[in-house]
């Protein structure tokens, strides 16, 4: 018996979301009283792969390989549902990120195995096995019993932290049987952009809405961005407009986030705005309009010109820092 | 070439949920039924193409499974340009059960491009169009927002991590697509709403599926407390706040 987390790595290194989702594991499995594997796909070397061990891994699997440079549902799936079988898995948890949505559901079908997607916390209940998952876009919480005796969840982001426990983590090296497989997909280009903090990975985001009045007033939000160590994003309008990429665009439809601290510069607050940011553990908002329905969902607020607050607060983060 | 969109029923994004039976179901009181917005863009970008000169595509099909009340929904979609319908007469209970029974329908007759919604905004589950591949032994590519068809060949754009990858596929193969892969949904016009009640829409019998998870209870997020009001002239007094109380810088 075992729970099973899958550790996505990005070029060979972990993200915090890795060591979450162990942390989160670890929990589980004291609560089953059974132990956690991780299983990493693709070339990580040993000394990153130990670092799960800091996080309650007391197995790892690695599963070598070039073909695994680019994710291919199919096959991943392969994997980890033989990694799944192997460790006899109760329990298989991935992260609730685009590569999580990618493989979790196919996993499902193919161990015919119950699947909570985007769950909170650890479970609220063992038998029957149920657990706490966002619903309607964040404006509910829906508690799930999975009636398989495999379960997969999927952990939403930034839901759980983490937890240091130092042990040493066994590594091995796991040959899956590829014989069935899928035909793949080919990567025909990749475009990245280098050096810029990834929206759904910030722990902070400065967020600026149709209140900025132009693109080219987007400066002193960088500025500030820059300052915290922050993302930044933008509302609805502000991308259909083509002032700011559609990869910035929060909300309903666009990125779903949930940092430690989330500023809405110049946003309403529209119910569908809410919905990608609401999750967020701190909510500032700066606005002109004190009836904003923004300011029902923030913990801090400036009714104020963000032409005039933002060097304001800009300065005081500076003399803080100096 | 046949598309195949798989769409769900869900209520409209600015409804404001309300539970009854002890939490137990979705208060439908008052509540506008529509097509789940992102099936709704992958319906859009379904007909672009069918309508771009030299099209592959010949017909765009669209799927559903649900009672007599998403008969409107997917009227809809007749009426904003899909060639025909399926509704399998089925509460869809879970997205296990839902890919399960759409999958049977596919396996009788094989679509080149079946095309899902990355989450509905009701369940917010991401998992029906992964399922539907691992059912049908296909592949599938999530986080789609982009779908080009040049003679035989198919891209498709991938979001990742900062970036996005353009990959090459042969088809079949299922694709979960979310914003981008259409800008704005198409809207049905008058003559389509007439059109629409013309069109086919079949009424398929669900196999017997059993659903592996259960919603046995819905909660309402806390009130958050109010918002603490900082004066513009004073945003010092912001950053201690955050850094003291908070602790987030």
């Amino acid at each position: 018996m075992s729970v099973l987390v899958y550790t996505e790595n990005w070029d060979g290194r972990f993200k915090k979301l890795a060591f979450e989702l162990v942390s989160y594991a670890g929990k589980l499995a004291q609560m089953l009283n059974t132990s956690i594997t991780a299983i990493s796909i693709g070339n990580v070397d040993n000394s990153e792969l130990s670092k799960l061990g800091h996080y309650g891994a007391e197995k790892i699997l690695t599963v070598k390989g070039d073909n695994f440079n680019i994710l291919d549902n199919g096959l991943f799936t392969t994997v980890i549902s033989q990694a799944a079988e192997k460790e006899k898995s109760e329990v298989i948890i991935l992260s609730h990120n685009n590569t999580g949505k990618a493989i979790a559901p196919r996993l499902s079908a193919k161990l015919k195995s119950g699947i909570v997607s985007s769950v909170i916390s650890v479970p609220v209940s063992l038998k029957p096995f149920t657990v706490i998952k966002k619903v309607y876009s964040g404006k509910a919480f829906s508690k799930v019993i999975v009636k398989t005796e495999r379960k997969i969840l999927t952990l939403a982001q930034n839901s759980y932290g983490l937890t240091e426990v130092d042990k040493q983590a066994g590594i091995e090296e796991f040959t899956p049987d590829m014989s069935k497989d899928l035909p793949g997909l080919k990567v025909i280009n990749t475009k990245k952009q280098k050096g810029k903090i990834i929206l759904t990975d910030a722990e902070i985001v400065v967020s600026g809405g149709r209140g900025m009045k132009s693109p080219d007033n987007w400066g002193p939000i960088e500025e500030l961005a820059e300052l915290l160590g922050a993302a930044t994003a933008c509302s609805r309008p502000v991308s259909d407009e083509g002032w700011r990429p559609h990869e910035e665009h929060t909300g309903q439809t666009g990125k779903i986030i949930a940092p430690n601290l989330y500023i809405a510069v110049g946003i309403s607050g529209a119910i569908q705005h809410l919905a990608g940011i609401s999750s967020s553990k701190n909510i500032v908002a700066i606005n002109t309009d004190k009836e904003a329905p923004i300011f029902e969902v923030a913990d801090y607020g400036i009714v104020g010109d963000a032409f005039k607050v933002l060097p304001e607060l800009i300065k005081a983060i500076k003399e803080v820092k100096s | 070439m046949r598309i195949l969109i798989c769409l769900s029923n869900v209520p409209d994004t600015t409804t404001k949920v309300k539970f009854k039976d002890n939490n137990t179901v979705l208060d439908k009181t008052g509540i506008q039924w529509i097509i789940n917005p992102w099936d709704e863009l992958a319906l859009t970008r379904a007909l672009e193409l069918k309508e771009s000169p030299n099209s592959a595509v010949e017909k765009v099909t669209v799927i559903t499974v649900g009672l007599q009340d998403a008969e409107a929904t997917i009227r809809k979609a007749l009426a904003i340009g899909a060639d025909d319908a399926i509704r399998i007469n089925a509460e869809p209970v879970d997205a296990y059960f839902v890919a399960m029974q759409i999958a049977e329908v596919v396996k009788i007759d094989m679509y080149d491009i079946i095309l899902c919604g990355i989450e509905s905004s009701d369940y917010n589950g991401s998992m029906v169009g992964g399922m539907l591949a691992e059912f049908l032994n296909i592949p599938s590519v999530s986080a789609v927002s982009a779908l080009n068809i040049k003679g035989e060949d198919i891209t498709l754009d991938r979001e990742i991590d900062g970036g996005k990858e353009i990959i090459s596929i042969s088809s079949p193969f299922v694709a979960i697509v979310q914003k981008g892969i259409s800008i704005e949904p198409r809207i049905a016009s008058m003559r389509g709403i007439i059109m629409a009640k013309k069109k086919p829409l079949s009424i398929v019998q669900p196999i017997e599926a059993e659903a592996i998870t259960e919603n046995i209870e819905f909660e309402l997020p806390e009130p958050k407390a109010a918002c603490k009001m900082i004066s513009p002239d004073n945003v010092k007094e912001l950053i201690e706040l955050l850094k003291n109380e908070a602790k987030v810088i």
